[in-house]
């Protein structure tokens, strides 16, 4: 079988230097009532060209550890590395797209906001920055609504300028916590795949969070399943090609066998 | 990704666009109040109390072409647009300090609350022993009077940044001053905006009162200073007139100015209805 589960301390090639090297990550913030541990001792490594899937229930940390690579909050212990080095601050070489519609500049239009991005977050010219964006703004099927303001589109939309801004980019490492979670059913599987499609086209490294095991099957290489209260990692999936296609009896099966091993507690059955 | 088609939008009648518009409602409101006004003077007939709308608009012509009226707008306007820019530049400064360090933001906290509730104009005596009678002390109260609530709403719009902003704007490496300028500053604009406003008119109204306190030996007064003389001349057409030339200055502030730019801004940002 394609499928196997690893035991959850799996640390990666160790041959070739990884991409992103978590090393037994815990991250804990004060609260009213004490300190709340998020997520506990995780340890994982991810290479170039691969796209890994936090695979959660609400409560696990996997947005509270995405936000950590991205640099927005600092591990309480354990050391989180990206090319060796340590991440200590946010950066545009890992360009995150974030799940609430808000995270686009209101006052810019849609060229301008992914224009202003590459001249700040690249130091491109403004010309070249244009002419990025647009490329990129064409490639999520936006041509039509470059300059159209944020609010005056809708939330699939507002989606696909931030995936375009993050692309445009390039980063180094491309951060998805739950992008599609806020769009309906139709609009979330259209995107899956546009995404999907723009990740194998660009071969982009991708650390992808969400609470959907159809859809973490949908975009993973590979998936890392985590349990609540605090997070940890429980499992570790593989994702094969022929695998990722709805309907399949290859796709079902992963994705009983996910929903068994991992969330087989009736508490956490419908994620 | 394939591409999205543009929505078709349809042009609404001209006549509908004219009636859904709100101007022609405030000038009926408007006329109604002249109306009353002439009709109340009129039957009162006591030009010392309360001159009909004649009177006073004939009183206001007659100070716009000796000169006198255009003169001492001029001078208050000098002194205002000087004190109103100083202070929301020293409420810039107080701001972005509070957005960058807890120290500052702490202080900015604190000063509001002592000095937001104390009226500009009980300054005053404070002003004239350290800086005399004169635009100085006048540009004293200004600012006092415009630093606060606009200090107050620039905080309380960096406040309401919505986090995701913020983040989106740090994971380009914005940091110090440019994460401010460019990040906090358009994003708490609404907030800002209705500061700006509230602060032009806390300083229009001290100004004149300012005026009206001390213009008495100040040698080239300004509006304040002519509703003042008139009144010591029982001029009352011309203090009538020397208000409603406050109310005008301060309707085109509003709605010239202000409408305009909320409606280049927010507005067209979609962060504030139309």
């Amino acid at each position: 079988m394609n499928v196997a589960p690893r035991s959850a301390d799996f640390v990666g090639d160790a041959v070739t230097a990884p991409l992103l090297a978590l090393d037994h990550v815990s991250i804990s913030y004060p609260t009213r009532d004490g300190i709340l541990t998020a997520v506990e001792d995780v340890s994982f490594t991810l290479s170039a060209g691969e796209r890994l899937v936090l695979l959660g229930p609400s409560g696990c940390g996997k947005s509270t550890l995405l936000r950590a690579v991205g640099g927005f909050l600092k591990p309480s212990t354990g050391e989180i590395r990206l090319h060796g080095r340590r991440i200590d601050a946010p950066g545009p070489d890992r360009m995150t797209v974030f799940q609430e519609f808000d995270q686009l500049l209101p006052w810019r239009t849609v060229l301008g906001n992914v224009r202003y991005a590459l001249q700040r977050g690249k130091s491109l010219p403004r010309p070249q920055a244009e002419e990025v964006a647009r490329h990129w703004l064409s490639r999520v099927g936006l041509k039509n609504f470059v300059d159209a303001y944020p609010h005056t589109l809708s939330g699939g939309m507002k989606q696909r300028v931030a995936i375009a801004r993050a692309f445009a980019l390039e980063p180094a490492l491309l951060l998805m916590d739950e992008p599609f979670a806020a769009l309906d059913a139709l609009t979330r599987r259209q995107m899956q795949d546009e995404l999907l499609k723009l990740c194998e086209e660009t071969g982009s490294t991708t650390l992808f969070v969400t609470h959907g095991i159809d859809e973490a099957i949908r975009v993973g290489t590979r998936i890392l399943a985590l349990t609540p209260h605090p997070g940890r990692l429980a499992a570790t999936f593989d994702v094969p090609p022929d695998t990722r296609i709805r309907g399949t009896a290859r796709f079902a099966e992963l994705e009983r066998q996910i929903q068994q091993s991992v969330f087989a507690d009736p508490e956490t059955e419908h994620v | 990704m394939s591409d999205i088609a543009a929505p078709k939008l349809v042009r609404a009648p001209a006549l509908r666009r004219v009636f859904d518009g709100t101007p022609w409602r405030r000038a009926v409101i408007l006329a109604g109040f002249a109306l009353i006004w002439e009709l109340y003077a009129r039957w009162l007939d006591n030009a010392l109390l309360l001159p009909t709308m004649g009177a006073t608009l004939s009183a206001l012509w007659a100070a716009i072409v000796s000169g006198e009226l255009p003169d001492r707008t001029l001078t208050s306007l000098r002194v205002l647009i000087t004190g109103y820019a100083l202070g929301v530049a020293v409420a810039a400064a107080l701001t972005t300090l509070a957005a960058l360090s807890r120290w500052g933001n702490e202080a900015l906290g604190l000063l509001t609350s002592m000095f937001n509730p104390l009226p500009a104009i009980a300054l005053l005596p404070v002003a004239l022993l350290w800086f005399g009678i004169g635009t100085p002390s006048l540009i004293f109260v200004l600012v006092h009077s415009v630093l606060w609530p606009v200090a107050l709403a620039c905080y309380g719009g960096f406040l309401a940044v919505p986090s995701t902003l913020r983040m989106a704007g740090r994971n380009l490496g914005l940091s110090g001053g440019r994460f401010v300028v460019e990040i906090l500053v358009p994003a708490a604009f609404p907030q800002i905006l209705s500061g700006l406003r509230i602060g032009w008119a806390f300083a229009w109204r001290t100004l004149i009162a300012a005026e009206l306190v001390f213009g008495v030996s100040a040698r080239s007064g300004g509006l304040g200073w002519f509703i003042y003389t008139s009144r010591a001349q029982l001029e009352t057409a011309s203090v009538f007139a020397g208000l409603l030339t406050v109310i005008l200055i301060g309707l085109i502030v509003e709605g010239v100015i202000f409408r305009t730019l909320t409606r280049i801004t927010v507005q067209r940002w979609g962060q504030e209805q139309a």
